[in-house]
């Protein structure tokens, strides 16, 4: 199996600002949000990132996006370090998640080809890519509709086309099926499952459990920052549900959920 | 990577000309309402004090004589003389105050006796006295005053004309037509144009920056392999063009209206006295200026978080260039060293000041451009700078 992604000792901390220490009634200047995680995926694979709400998921995945800095630790994404080479990292990832807007003024056909001349997509390869893209998502007949005027599941799917306008070697997908409608949902984990297929390396983060049970090979909990176990999803599951050894690890962490 | 900067700036301008309605109140609407405006408030004030032409001037009249009333006569009004019988001087004075007529003349009597027997070099008691009560509050009356005055004025002379001052028909004013317009534009036309330039530039760089912080749509191209330094210059670059536009659309209905607004003559202010080249000069301190204003209010831009938050961070950039704009108005003309033209908008203000009265050096002007760009260009590397940095950003 060939590394694609090997992620060390990532760490990073915020600094809370005093209105953020008093909302969360809390005398600390720093909150550590990854603490020393590591992991490694492979290519071909899908890894899953499970973790609770605030567990460092999200950052993890912004900093492997170059869109935050890690404090210290360096993931190298096929070839490329995050830390040294972050221009290139952005070339070869996409990178997906709600807080990554559309401009609204806009239609998908020109987001498209705006996009695809920010990433250096050929027009050719761009037109025949856009036409299966948008086929496959029935985005199509709405190419021409701003995106401020289209449904929340619409702008999703657009959100998700224009992600792999230059056809990423590496996917990162940000709580992929958060805030969608189940048909919606269904539409992108299907999609999720044929982009494997084509041999493309995905890593989601997710705190449903259903959604790492039907698409990864590989799962990583992660709890208050840092990794708790990383290992197939066979080997993680150890013979029960995702959810229940999930609830058993973060007893054993943790304590009792609270 | 091709051309991401070129990208960036058709993206920036497809999504300005895209939208009608910015169009119009960014580049449409500032020029015409200056326009509007100036050419509205510069008749406004010539006829506030400008009686219609063929006004009848109702006046009350005492021991008027004849000689007097026959040099009215000869002046081009109309006069209509308000009957007295039974009307107290009171009462006369009244309806001056009351606009009810436009004056009161009161001569002495035997004026023309008295004013012949009066001379001034062996006079012992004060020269005959004639009172013009009229309203100063009332147009028309305080024209009247002036007609008055000057018929009075006119009879006086007549009676012992030593000498003239400038009776003849000949152009006794030898400004030349650039003196004249060289003095009112370099006057006003700078401390406008800043005003202006910063005003179109400040309607559109903080939408374009926090705007699309605010809605996250930063982040999208963030992620992209684009060089943070491509952003910025393309941010600064379109949104000086369209700063640009804004400016010269404000530029050309104040050009069109000031001979309007100042209410001269229009062959005492002609702005075809500036060459090709003046206007060349301008439109690149312009161009420059305007560069240098779109990279300070992106700056600012980027350090807020929302677009309300923007607009109340550049107040104090705002007043700053305004009291600058100001030192058009002031002092006598355009400094001459150099150095002066290497402060930020100063030089911008003092360049046009020298162009529009004709004592720029051309030292000065490429001083001018020069630390424009220079000043961009510092201000672009740190907007880049801050797109790169998760703090400002992502905070």
């Amino acid at each position: 199996m060939e590394e694609i992604m090997k992620v060390k000792g990532l760490n990073k901390t915020f600094t809370l600002s005093q209105k953020q220490q008093k909302i969360e009634k809390t005398n600390e200047k720093k909150r550590i949000a990854v603490h020393d995680l590591s992991f490694t995926s492979y290519r071909g694979e899908v890894f899953g990132l499970l973790g609770p709400n605030g567990a460092g998921k999200t950052t993890t995945l912004r900093m492997l996006a170059t869109l935050i800095k890690p404090d210290s630790g360096d993931a190298v994404l096929d070839g490329s370090s995050i830390v040294n080479a972050p221009e290139e990292v952005r070339g070869k990832i996409g990178f997906l998640t709600s807080e990554l807007k559309l401009e609204g003024f806009f239609t998908p056909n020109y987001l498209y080809n705006f996009f695809s001349d920010l990433y250096g997509v050929e027009p050719a390869v761009r037109d025949e890519r856009k036409k299966r893209l948008f086929d496959r998502f029935g985005i199509t007949q709405f190419a021409e509709v701003k995106v401020k005027d289209m449904s929340t599941g619409m702008k999703q799917k657009v959100s998700l086309v224009i992600s792999l306008v230059h056809d990423p070697e590496i996917i990162i997908f940000d709580e992929p099926t958060n805030g969608l409608d189940v048909l919606t949902a269904k539409v992108v984990t299907d999609f999720l499952l044929e982009l494997k297929k084509e041999g493309k390396s995905i890593i989601v983060s997710t705190h449903i459990f259903s959604l790492i049970e039907k698409i990864c090979d590989r799962v990583g909990i992660i709890i208050k920052g840092e990794m708790i176990i990383c290992d197939t999803l066979e080997a993680v599951k150890n013979g029960k549900s995702l959810e229940d050894r999930f609830f058993e690890i973060y007893e054993e962490t943790v304590g009792e959920a609270e | 990577m091709r051309n991401n900067l070129m990208t960036i700036i058709k993206k920036e301008l497809a999504r300005f000309f895209g939208d009608k309605r910015m169009v119009f109140t960014t580049i449409l609407m500032p020029g015409l309402l200056i326009y509007i405006m100036y050419s509205f408030m510069g008749s406004g004030l010539t006829s506030r004090f400008e009686a219609e032409e063929d006004y009848t001037y109702r006046i009350y009249a005492e021991n008027m004589p004849s000689s007097v009333s026959a040099m009215i006569k000869g002046s081009d009004i109309n006069v209509e003389y308000l009957d007295r019988d039974g009307v107290s001087e009171e009462d006369m004075k009244q309806a001056v105050t009351d606009k009810d007529a436009e004056m009161l003349m009161v001569f002495p009597e035997n004026f023309e006796a008295d004013v012949l027997a009066y001379d001034s070099m062996t006079a012992t008691t004060p020269a005959p006295q004639v009172a013009l009560y009229y309203n100063s509050a009332d147009t028309e009356s305080t024209a009247c005053y002036q007609i008055m005055a000057s018929v009075l004025d006119g009879y006086e002379a007549s009676m012992a004309n030593k000498f003239d001052v400038n009776s003849g028909d000949e152009e006794y004013d030898l400004a030349s037509k650039e003196d004249s317009t060289g003095q009112i534009f370099s006057m006003m036309l700078p401390m406008l144009l800043m005003i202006f330039l910063f005003s179109g530039c400040m309607a559109i760089a903080p939408e374009s920056i926090a705007g699309e912080k605010e809605r996250g749509t930063i982040a999208t191209l963030l992620v992209t392999p684009m060089k943070r330094g491509q952003l910025a210059m393309g941010k600064i670059i379109s949104l000086g063009i369209i700063g640009l536009l804004s400016g010269i659309s404000s530029f050309v209905g104040t050009m069109l209206s000031l001979p309007k607004l100042m209410g001269t003559e229009s062959n005492a202010m002609d702005a075809s006295v500036y060459s090709v080249t003046d206007y060349i000069l301008l439109l690149l301190v312009i161009l420059t200026t305007v560069l240098v204003l779109v990279g300070a209010l992106a700056v600012i831009s980027a350090f807020a978080k929302t677009v309300k938050e923007a607009g109340s961070m550049i107040m104090p950039l705002m007043v700053v260039v305004m009291v600058i704009s100001i030192t058009s108005m002031l002092g006598s003309g355009a400094p001459k060293e150099f150095y002066w033209y290497l402060i930020p908008f100063y030089n911008s203000v003092q360049g046009m000041t020298g162009i529009f009265d004709f004592s720029y050096s051309g030292i000065n002007i490429v001083a001018c451009l020069v630390s424009n760009l220079i000043y961009t260009g510092i201000l672009s590397t740190v907007l880049a700078k801050m797109f790169g940095s998760e703090k400002i950003m992502y905070s």
